[in-house]
């Protein structure tokens, strides 16, 4: 199963250089754990005590994973996956 | 009543507008709440008059105090407005990747404007506000990413109106910037309406936004309350301008690029209520109206054109 990951500037040193790149599975614990296996590092940058570091967001085709199961949330063969920092965004 | 003694007695109560064009099907049916109709144009008019009302009442802001707020904006505006209104300075740190409108408007109101680098966007703006807060201890700062009288605006003034116009909402979309819209609004319909869908539309920037130097830069509003949210979003520069020009094609009106966001939220949704053959009472928040982004390209030219213009800009 292909997943499209987008991968931010700061996570980049991970994927020489890459914007994004592939990965499988069906849950987004499995994508990461997939993901690690090919840019090594990447997992301990994302996930911290078994649950998304504080300051990271996924997004499944643009929908944030928190809110629909979190690492278990189910992704689907050509989904794409989003991996943003926080940073306040917003009308201010 | 439409005669008032000061335009500070304007704010709130807001239209709600139905958009028969727009909706999905006749049982999923889209409300904007127009915060564009507040004194200065904004939804933000609520929690800033609200955030100086309670310093005032704290006795943390009295004449002649000059206030500061890492703003990109909106914000900005409203304070400055009051400000000039109640006889306060106005210091605001915006990131330098702002639509020059909001400047020029901020400025004409006579706000002191410090500019913050465009790459970190907002958060670099709040860190900078910061700094300047430790060395200004005579300034005072409302903070409105943490400052609960900005969610309690929202608690007490927009969520009543949503549910007073509109009985049977269903779903509430906005934009999370602060967080103080979704957070004030979703606990009072949490409250008073239980099952009601509270819905985050995040905007996604061009990188340019995200050059943090390390993840745990990251930050999060101290206001934020996830346990609030049912759903979250991050929509991008494409679709937020897409959504934009049909609500002004489709409906007449004329908002802000942030909205766009919001409504591609809200439409998200209630495609799925429809295929889920549900009915839907869908309210999204109109934050501004378009005025002050026309220089940004976003009503013009081709999609691909204007969001590509928009890149890299801060367009919420």
């Amino acid at each position: 199963m292909a997943v499209n990951v987008s991968i931010p500037t700061i996570l980049r040193t991970h994927t020489g250089g890459q914007k994004s790149v592939e990965a499988d599975g069906s849950t987004v614990a499995e994508v990461i754990n997939d993901l690690d296996s090919r840019h090594t590092g990447l997992k301990d940058r994302l996930v911290k005590e078994g649950a998304l570091h504080r300051f990271v967001n996924v997004y499944v085709n643009d929908e944030d994973v928190r809110f629909v199961g979190g690492l278990e949330a189910s992704v689907s063969d050509g989904d794409s996956l989003t991996i943003l920092p926080a940073v306040a965004g917003g009308m201010r | 009543m439409a005669r008032y003694d000061s335009l500070l007695d304007t704010l709130g109560d807001t239209p709600l507008v139905g958009l028969p064009r727009l909706s999905p099907s006749s049982d999923v049916r889209l409300w904007a709440k127009l915060e564009d109709r507040n004194p200065t144009g904004s939804v933000k008019d609520r929690p800033a008059l609200a955030m100086i009302e309670a310093a005032e009442k704290e006795g943390t802001l009295t004449q002649g105090c000059t206030i500061l707020e890492p703003t990109s904006g909106n914000t900005g505006i409203s304070l400055a407005m009051a400000a000039s209104l109640k006889g306060y300075g106005l210091v605001c740190v915006m990131p330098e990747n702002t639509s020059e409108e909001r400047r020029q408007i901020l400025q004409a109101y006579g706000a002191r404007i410090v500019s913050s680098p465009a790459e970190g966007g907002s958060n670099q703006a709040v860190t900078v506000a910061k700094q300047l807060a430790e060395q200004n201890p005579d300034w005072v700062m409302l903070y409105q990413y943490g400052n609960s009288a900005n969610a309690e605006a929202h608690y007490r003034g927009t969520g009543p109106e949503i549910l007073k116009d509109l009985p049977n909402v269903t779903h509430f979309v906005a934009g999370l910037g602060t967080t103080g819209t979704l957070v004030g609004v979703g606990r009072y319909l949490h409250e008073r309406k239980p099952g009601t869908q509270i819905v985050a539309s995040e905007p996604r920037y061009g990188e340019l936004v995200y050059g943090l130097r390390n993840l745990d830069e990251g930050f999060v509003p101290e206001l934020y309350d996830a346990d609030v949210l049912n759903r979250r979003f991050s929509v991008g520069s494409y679709d937020a301008l897409r959504r934009t020009r049909q609500l002004l094609e489709g409906e007449g009106i004329f908002a802000g690029v942030s909205t766009g966001a919001v409504l591609h939220a809200a439409l998200t949704v209630g495609e799925r209520a429809v295929a889920a053959g549900e009915s839907a009472e869908i309210v999204f928040l109109v934050a501004d109206a378009g005025w002050k982004y026309l220089s940004t390209g976003a009503y013009g030219g081709t999609l691909d054109e204007a969001a590509q213009q928009l890149d890299g800009q801060l367009w919420a």
